[in-house]
């Protein structure tokens, strides 16, 4: 964007000044980020610049925070080689908690993916009924207070067959809540929403008629499906389980209210972590996760741009 | 009718024939009509059908969830239950009859079977609800009459405790005495029943609800004027920039959207504690002594700066978005007319961006009145949310219809933007990035 060449001098130097305001804004949006990256090698157990980090001094640093992540909650940490390995893979809370978020993350990614791909494929089709309210309904655990769905579920998880005793039966079923099934089932309805708005956002680009092109020449429904729609909007099927697995790998509220003990998840051991003691080790723990984050944006940034290419949509 | 063979109604095809009858038929010669409606009707049954897994399953682990727990703000069995003599004797009786022999007789009779049973505690809990300081009358006279209790019941449950005489309690017990109640409601709202029944304010310094609404809507509302102070000239200039250097600077915009909620909050508190970032950074620069160091954090500027930070993503994108699409060639017509550039800004590019604006606007709003983790963290006191309060009645005083009717009062108030949200922008055009 460059100055008009008719500007007065006052547009120019206030053209400057809002270029100045926007370096500002990027500034405020980006180091907050940035800057608990440095922080997280501190040697001291502080959270500001020591001056021996201030004047670069080596002794200033240290990888103590990311060594206490392993080491935390392991029985022996002083053991030796594949001792200490195995011992960081069974007791360390902090690989524990690791463990947990994925195995949570892609299970409930999968239900998310897998329903909202095929109710997206419904709810682009223009005969579909009730589209609206449908679409309202299904978006709507993206807009409500994740207190008041983590309240509901906290009660619907404790006694699931609670329900049935609406239609009049009284059977007796195991509890939801505390167990992986439950965290699961929670995550893939928050991560439902992201899935449904990207997939339906690239079919709005497809072309019908391939459908249609694809049947005319003997594919039947299926293998329409699989070799002609599905590779078409993979890239979008993709960035919104990418979504669903963030929106999980983040979140802390239904977590704090639905899980055991044996589900705690990364958010879950920070939010511990900065209610508690807080200490630079947090500070580590946030630095892989923007680092992740820096990788995934990268990956569903590629998808959108090869998404286009595919569609032949070129990028507003 | 080379796509007509393509079609898939292309059973539906016209006779010769058919057309000169006055009725069209297909060519099996079923009425067109009705040919076309069956066609369209299997094609309505398909669409749904993919949409029906997800349907039900939203509505079991999310719709129903909710409506139960939004029960809880108006059912409360706690007291009628495990009362039941004394519950019957309110229900045969006018309000404002004084407790008489047969009154007497059915609460001591329910207090002894409460307490055999261990379930007195429920029964003060309940009543504690609406008349604080009640529960340990309940267990300690439950406690007592366990061991025998003799008539006249009157005499003998004033003995024990003489509060059993206040009529404020017999009328709180009035109330309980029904599972449905809409004291909750009136809680949640700084009301309450005096012994006529009648509806008042609470006292003076118990009157915390009406306020944390009104600051909830209000920091909100805040919050929203500062994204749009912030992400209008961000969206504007990623608007205008060429494609290459737009896509570049977006990555600063996107990156903090892919970041954990729990990363940004704790860089924040990093950066505004007092022994922190920011305020080591203004000592140094010799702007403040080093003992009048800022209180940034722990009160309503922390959850302010933070959650202005973390929602700022959700106002640039819609505005962005919007932007693109505006053509320049209005604002340089504008100038070409005579117009000065504050003119041109203000008259034909602004308003063109209005529909991003409200749905940025509307998003941020929305987002924030129920944001929950940040103000927990950073809020202090003076920064809690309603959110907050919801989530204390469910995990620290254990009150949780009180949690259930100050959760309705929330949900009904994002469902109302939420729909004027649809009306106004439409879900379908939610875009992430």
């Amino acid at each position: 964007m460059a100055v008009p060449t008719y500007a007065s001098p006052l547009e120019r130097v206030w053209h400057y000044f809002y270029l100045a305001i926007c370096a500002a804004i990027f500034f405020f949006l980006i180091a907050p980020i940035i800057v608990i990256i440095p922080l997280s090698f501190n040697a001291a157990p502080y959270f500001t610049f020591t001056p021996a980090m201030r004047s670069l001094d080596p002794d200033g640093f240290s990888l103590r925070w990311y060594e206490s992540l392993l080491t935390f909650g392991m029985q022996n940490p002083d053991s030796q080689g594949w001792a200490f390995w195995s011992d960081a893979w069974t007791n360390a809370k902090w690989v524990q908690a690791a463990k947990n978020s994925i195995i949570i993350g892609v299970f409930s990614t999968l239900v998310a993916t897998v329903l909202g791909t095929l109710a997206a494929l419904g709810l682009s089709r223009p005969e579909m009924p009730f589209r609206r309210a449908i679409m309202a309904i299904l978006i709507s655990p993206m807009i409500v207070p994740l207190i008041i769905t983590a309240t509901g579920m906290f009660f619907f998880y404790s006694n699931p067959c609670e329900l049935l005793t609406l239609f009049g039966f009284s059977p007796e079923c195991g509890r939801l809540a505390g167990t992986y099934l439950g965290v699961i089932l929670a995550h893939a309805t928050l991560g439902i929403p992201f899935v449904i708005i990207t997939v339906t956002a690239t079919l709005v680009g497809f072309d019908q008629s391939l459908n249609r092109a694809a049947a005319s020449l003997g594919a039947n429904p299926r293998t329409t499906f699989f070799k002609v729609t599905m590779p078409l909007i993979l890239p979008g099927v993709v960035s919104g389980a990418l979504f669903a697995f963030v929106t999980s790998f983040d979140e802390v509220v239904a977590v704090l209210f639905i899980a055991g003990p044996d589900q705690q998840t990364i958010p879950r051991q920070m939010w511990n972590g900065i209610r508690e003691q807080i200490s630079p080790a947090i500070l580590a723990v946030a630095t892989l996760l923007v680092i992740s984050s820096i990788a995934l944006l990268t990956t569903v940034e590629l998808l959108r741009r090869r998404s286009e290419r595919i569609r032949g949509v070129t990028p507003r | 009718m080379a796509n007509a063979a393509l079609d898939p109604h292309a059973a539906i095809a016209t006779t010769a024939s058919g057309v000169g009858q006055g009725v069209l038929t297909t060519a099996d010669g079923r009425p067109l009509a009705r040919a076309l409606a069956r066609s369209q009707g299997r094609a309505r049954r398909k669409a749904f059908l993919l949409v029906l897994p997800l349907l039900a399953f939203i509505l079991i682990t999310f719709v129903v969830p909710i409506g139960q727990m939004l029960q809880r703000s108006f059912y409360n069995d706690g007291f009628s239950v495990h009362m039941p003599q004394v519950s019957a004797w309110f229900a045969a009786t006018e309000r404002g009859t004084p407790p008489d022999d047969a009154a007497w007789a059915a609460l001591a009779a329910d207090l002894t079977a409460s307490a055999e049973a261990r379930t007195i505690g429920v029964v003060g809990t309940r009543i504690n609800y609406d008349m604080s300081g009640t529960r340990s009358l309940f267990t300690s006279t439950g406690r007592q009459v366990r061991s025998g209790i003799e008539p006249p019941y009157d005499q003998a449950l004033l003995d024990i405790n003489p509060a059993w005489g206040d009529p404020m309690l017999w009328s709180t017990m009035r109330e309980a005495a029904s599972p449905y109640t809409a004291n909750f409601y009136l809680a949640s709202v700084d009301r309450t029943r005096d012994e006529q029944g009648q509806i008042q304010q609470v006292e003076e310094r118990q009157r915390v609800y009406l306020m944390l609404f009104w600051r909830t809507f209000w920091l909100s509302a805040v919050i929203t004027a500062l994204t749009f102070v912030l992400g209008f000239p961000i969206a504007h200039l990623l608007a205008t920039l060429p494609m290459r250097k737009s896509n570049l600077l977006m990555i600063l915009v996107l990156l903090p959207f892919w970041t954990s909620l729990l990363v940004r909050t704790t860089s924040w508190m990093v950066l505004l504690q007092q022994q922190g970032v920011i305020n080591d950074l203004l000592v140094w620069l010799g702007v403040i002594g080093g003992g009048e160091r800022l209180q940034m954090i722990y009160n309503q500027t922390g959850t302010i700066i933070a959650m202005t930070h973390i929602l700022l993503p959700f106002m640039i994108l819609p505005l962005y978005s919007v932007m693109r699409t505006i053509n320049p060639s209005y604002v340089r017509a504008a100038r070409s007319l005579g117009a000065t550039s504050w003119t041109a800004f203000r008259r034909i590019y602004f308003p063109q961006t209005l529909p991003g604006l409200g749905a940025g606007a509307m998003l941020v709003f929305i987002l924030a009145v129920g944001y929950y983790i940040t103000p927990a963290l950073v809020g202090g006191s003076s920064g809690q949310l309603i959110s907050n309060m919801i989530a204390q009645h469910m995990t620290g005083t254990l009150n949780w219809s009180m949690a259930a009717a100050l959760a309705a009062l929330l949900l009904g108030a994002v469902l109302i933007l939420y729909w004027l949200y649809d009306r106004l922008v439409g879900v379908d055009n939610l875009k992430l990035g």
